[in-house]
């Protein structure tokens, strides 16, 4: 069964390097606020952006200007 | 002057969810067919005309690559495309590579329904597509990666929602899968030979395949599962801290179960053994990933009752918890050794397929479809309705069939007579099978009525709307 020898030692490599990238997203900040960012997706629609990122309020569905045709 | 009508504003880029979505019900019709051919030739061998290229045996592969790959990898391609954009609130990184991915892996698609039937194949379940288009995969697949881990890197939101998480394993783990399991010799344009040879092969191949199942057909979809049903239902998933743990405990815990595919072969027992153990261990992520999902619509259960896209996805989460509790309890060794060779394990596949992975693709497809075309809703609400009560009973006839003969076969195969001779041949199991044969072709017609409901909803949507451009929200500083 000598594959276990390559099999094994490639999940303990990949367990370390899943350790690696879990403890990033605990030190920069990942899982801070977690409620406000389970609601945020939720939200995400609400204000729109221009190129320049000044800040205005969404459009509502009828009020848009035509939109592109594609 | 706004957003979406100024020639340099910030728009999401659509075009290839637009396509991937649309190519997905194709495929998903196809696929399905296919299914309910070679299931009708299960029934009746003759079926297969004497026609070498419709045979069982190289139709089954058709079937399997056309359900997973085509259909199954078009809604993941679609659905990671559309989560990463609105949830890192950022255009597409590489458009023209995400074009690329779509156009490679429809020419992978359509090799393979060329190659297959002509019996070109490596042999390997569920890997096999012979060396050239497994080269074609691993690049598709790089450039998959590169335009979703890009999008990630240029997000505008510091968070990364845990589905980004589930689709970024799912990419990671194929790539790494993929190229490991399809190491071959090539000795002609259509013919190789594994590099692995014997146990050493088998061992890989179901270290592949068990992960295939895990990272393809679990983690991508309940990347899915984590982004659609919030905003479906609208409302937060249950705990946003159980899915963190859900996404790290499920990663870290699948990799090893594997072996449970090779009780009592020549693979050592030991090895077998951590397989069994791990793949019972997988039972608590994975129930408390359905339970969270289901969870979300914890209050506001009534929206269950008048809204066809909730059943899909919150139904698909009921079957996802009867199949990772079956996958453990038929790890066991001496139920294995019951299971295994029978038709239960085709119930079992089945059970998650249909009800798992279908349901929710179907589901994220119905929110997706029109969205992407200008409209709130699909054409028809009453058709998608309809789609999903044909489709649920076709799936429970399909895998209660399949869970009766499969412990029959077992219980006829393994009967023994006081002087140690067998009770049956198998040519009498194969008999007795006949009628459940019958109601799984049943269930299968009925599966793929359903899938037939959808392609034309969905040719209804898309020709009563047209495809727009989405700009993209403006991040708060503090959201």
């Amino acid at each position: 069964m000598d594959i276990l020898y390559v099999l094994i030692p490639l999940s303990a490599l990949l367990v370390l390097a899943i350790l690696a990238v879990f403890g990033w997203a605990v030190y920069h900040g990942q899982f801070e606020d977690l409620e406000g960012e389970a609601e945020r997706i939720l939200e995400a629609d609400g204000v729109f952006v221009d190129g320049d990122q000044a800040v205005r309020q969404a459009p509502d569905e009828e009020s848009r200007s035509p939109p592109f045709r594609t | 002057m706004t957003s979406n009508s100024s020639p340099g504003a910030a728009v999401y880029y659509d075009t290839p969810v637009r396509l991937f979505s649309l190519v997905a019900v194709v495929y998903g019709i196809v696929g399905m067919l296919v299914g309910v051919i070679i299931a009708a030739q299960l029934t009746w061998p003759e079926l297969n005309l004497g026609i070498p290229w419709l045979s069982y045996g190289r139709l089954r592969p058709l079937h399997t690559n056309a359900v997973i790959f085509a259909f199954g990898g078009c809604v993941l391609f679609a659905t990671a495309y559309h989560v990463v954009q609105r949830t890192c609130q950022t255009r597409l990184f590489a458009p023209g590579l995400a074009m690329f991915t779509f156009l490679g892996w429809n020419l992978i698609i359509v090799l393979a329904v060329v190659t297959l039937p002509l019996g070109i194949t490596s042999g390997k379940e569920y890997a096999e597509l012979e060396w050239p288009i497994d080269i074609l995969i691993a690049v598709v697949w790089v450039a998959f990666a590169v335009v979703f881990f890009g999008t990630i890197g240029t997000r505008k939101v510091r968070h990364i929602y845990v589905a980004n998480w589930f689709f970024g394993a799912f990419i990671i783990a194929v790539a790494l899968l993929h190229i490991v399991n399809s190491a071959a010799m090539p000795v002609s344009l259509t013919k190789s030979y594994s590099a692995y040879a014997g146990v050493q092969d088998a061992m890989i191949q179901w270290w592949y395949g068990h992960n295939a199942v895990g990272f393809f057909l679990t983690a991508g979809f309940l990347g899915m599962m984590y982004y659609y049903i919030p905003k479906q239902a609208g409302r937060p998933v249950y705990s946003y801290r159980l899915s963190i743990v859900h996404f790290w405990a499920l990663i870290f815990t699948y990799m090893w179960a594997g072996p449970h595919h090779l009780h009592y072969t020549a693979l050592p027992d030991w090895a077998q053994s951590i397989g069994m153990l791990f793949s019972l261990v997988l039972l608590a992520p994975s129930w408390g990933g359905m339970i969270n999902g289901i969870m979300t619509l914890s209050g506001a259960w009534h929206k269950l009752r008048d809204d066809p896209i909730l059943k899909f996805l919150i139904v698909s989460l009921s079957f996802y918890g009867m199949s990772t509790f079956e996958g453990p309890m038929m790890s066991i060794k001496t139920v294995n050794a019951l299971s295994h060779y029978t038709d239960w394990t085709v119930g079992h596949v089945h059970s998650g397929a249909l009800g798992w992975v279908g349901l929710i693709s179907m589901g994220c497809l119905y929110y997706l479809i029109p969205r992407m075309f200008g409209r709130k809703e699909m054409y028809s609400t009453k058709a998608i309705e309809l789609h999903f009560w044909i489709a649920t009973i076709g799936i429970v006839l399909y895998i209660a069939a399949m869970w009766i003969a499969g412990v029959m076969q077992g219980l006829m195969w393994r009967a023994i007579n006081p002087d140690g001779t067998l009770v049956y041949t198998f040519v009498e199991s194969v008999k007795a099978t006949f009628p459940f044969y019958v109601i799984r072709l049943l269930g299968g017609l009925l599966y793929l009525a359903g899938m037939l409901i959808m392609g034309w909803n969905t040719f209804m949507t898309v020709k009563n709307g047209k495809a727009e451009e989405a700009p993209i929200p403006l991040v708060a500083a503090h959201a």
